[in-house]
């Protein structure tokens, strides 16, 4: 062998490794479970203020499914009481899914209005927490749900912060941020996530924005909607009916 | 081949030895060490989504549960917990319908249970069941009088003074005392199930309080005016309250 057969071997070598290198495994086209195709469905909520009791049975059904941490704090769901006095100040603080703490606030003097406001990641169409991410730990699936990829995360916190609606938090054993994810593990099975499921009142609808005979899409058809910072563009995917003007 | 070799300086193969060394090195690290869905993004969202949609699903859903208890099923789906699903009081049961002899779900049989729905909280929408649990038969279990899946109230509510207190109390120490409140309101029966959405009238009409109060009408000892000349084209009740006539 000369030295530009040398060469030629040694081109070859190196490029059939980047070849094989770059070639995908053939997991590529494997349905995520059974039968469940991601680009099928487009999920969303809906949310009724006037039939919310406040019961907060939502958070703990939440923290039982999802494994989040039992203290106050870390929350994938929560509700918040708005209290407008007759003054016209506006408090608002998260409920405690404890009865007696929760107990200790339920009469108010000089009430205007009052009314509880059950919240939890919008899903939205534009993510600013996608936007952020900087190593892509988190993304948006084809069936319209934000999820962390957890072995991705590094835990830098930049989507807490860019989260307008403060829907996700540091997840205080694991490291990494963690947040609502509509409960996909329920969803490819074909059940409803924990929330909506535990909901007294129904006043948390789920349903499939592509399926027209979904409850959701009853929900949208028959109720004035809102949905919360609609300025900031991120169009979100969680409906409110009945909402009040001081909720931001 | 050989005499290629034999004829390179010595330095010149231990430099072309550690590259290859190299080569070969970062080509195992990227092929068997680094795994697929750190190359390929979308190989990373799939890995990902399966990760999600195989965690443990802890509510099994109040379908799975009427397939066993049957009776509690169907009693409950034409009472006032019909919307209430088995798992919002029995808590989380998917190990319990997994294994239904050895897992058993919680019951609530206390009486601090019922107290996250139906403790008084001036929040909670007008005419969801309220109780005071410290007036209210205290220490006494809700199940004693309540059965929880058809539940009742030992006596439904008669009149509208059970949500509507306040407007009864002013009203009996007002000189229309003795009218019904379906005298002017004409209350469908609805209102009392949906009381945010069906809304009983009120008298829109000058003419109405005109059947008592014209100088035309038979009534005696009721104070009249002329309907044609008293109060312009204003109705009645921007002017007078009509449960409260005090002085005005």
């Amino acid at each position: 062998m000369d030295r530009r057969d040398f060469l030629k071997n040694i081109c070859l070598f190196i490029s059939s490794g980047a070849v094989v290198g770059g070639l995908s495994p053939d997991a590529w086209a494997k349905l995520i479970h059974k039968d469940y195709d991601p680009a099928k469905h487009y999920y969303g909520m809906g949310i009724d203020i006037d039939k919310c009791i406040g019961c907060g049975r939502c958070m703990q059904a939440c923290k039982t499914e999802n494994d989040v941490p039992g203290v106050p704090y870390f929350f994938r769901t929560w509700v918040e009481r708005y209290v407008i006095k007759t003054d016209k100040s506006v408090t608002v603080k998260t409920i405690s899914t404890n009865l007696e703490e929760l107990a200790d606030s339920f009469v108010e003097k000089d009430m205007l209005r009052s009314f509880f406001v059950p919240k939890l990641c919008n899903q939205c169409d534009h993510p600013p927490c996608v936007q952020v991410c900087p190593v892509g730990a988190t993304f948006k699936t084809d069936d319209g749900v934000i999820l962390v990829d957890g072995k991705r995360c590094i835990g830098c916190r930049y989507c807490i912060q860019a989260c307008p609606y403060g829907a996700r938090y540091l997840h205080p054993e694991t490291r990494v941020a963690d947040k609502c994810t509509f409960c996909y593990h329920r969803l490819v099975r074909g059940l409803l996530p924990a929330c909506v499921e535990v909901c007294p009142k129904q006043a948390r609808v789920f349903g499939d924005m592509k399926s027209i005979a979904s409850p959701l899409g009853r929900f949208i058809r028959m109720n004035k909607l809102h949905v919360l910072k609609p300025s900031l563009n991120t169009d979100p995917k969680v409906y409110y009916a009945n909402l009040d003007g001081e909720v931001n | 081949m050989k005499e290629f070799f034999n004829k390179l300086p010595e330095q010149a193969v231990r430099v072309i030895v550690v590259f290859l060394v190299l080569a070969v090195g970062l080509f195992v690290i990227r092929q068997f060490i680094i795994p697929p869905e750190m190359k390929e993004p979308a190989l990373q969202k799939l890995s990902s989504m399966e990760r999600e949609a195989d965690k443990e699903v802890k509510y099994a859903g109040a379908q799975v549960c009427g397939q066993c208890h049957e009776k509690e099923h169907d009693i409950k789906k034409t009472g006032y917990h019909r919307d209430l699903s088995c798992e919002s009081c029995h808590g989380a049961a998917q190990k319990h319908a997994d294994n239904p002899t050895d897992v058993k779900p919680t019951s609530p049989k206390k009486r601090d249970y019922c107290g996250y729905c139906h403790t008084y909280n001036s929040s909670r929408p007008t005419g969801f069941p309220q109780i005071n649990p410290d007036t209210h038969n205290p220490r006494k279990p809700c199940i004693t009088c309540h059965n929880p899946h058809n539940p009742k109230p030992p006596q439904t509510p008669r009149s509208c003074a059970a949500c509507h207190a306040q407007i009864e109390r002013t009203k009996a120490a007002s000189y229309h005392a003795l009218l019904g409140c379906t005298v002017c309101h004409n209350t469908p029966e609805k209102h009392k199930t949906a009381p945010r959405t069906i809304r009983p009238t009120k008298p829109d009409t000058r003419e109405f309080c005109g059947k008592c109060h014209d100088k035309a009408s038979p009534g005696k000892g009721v104070p009249a005016v002329d309907m044609n000349a008293h109060g312009e084209k204003y109705v009645c009740w921007q002017c007078h309250y009509p449960h409260m006539l005090g002085g005005i």
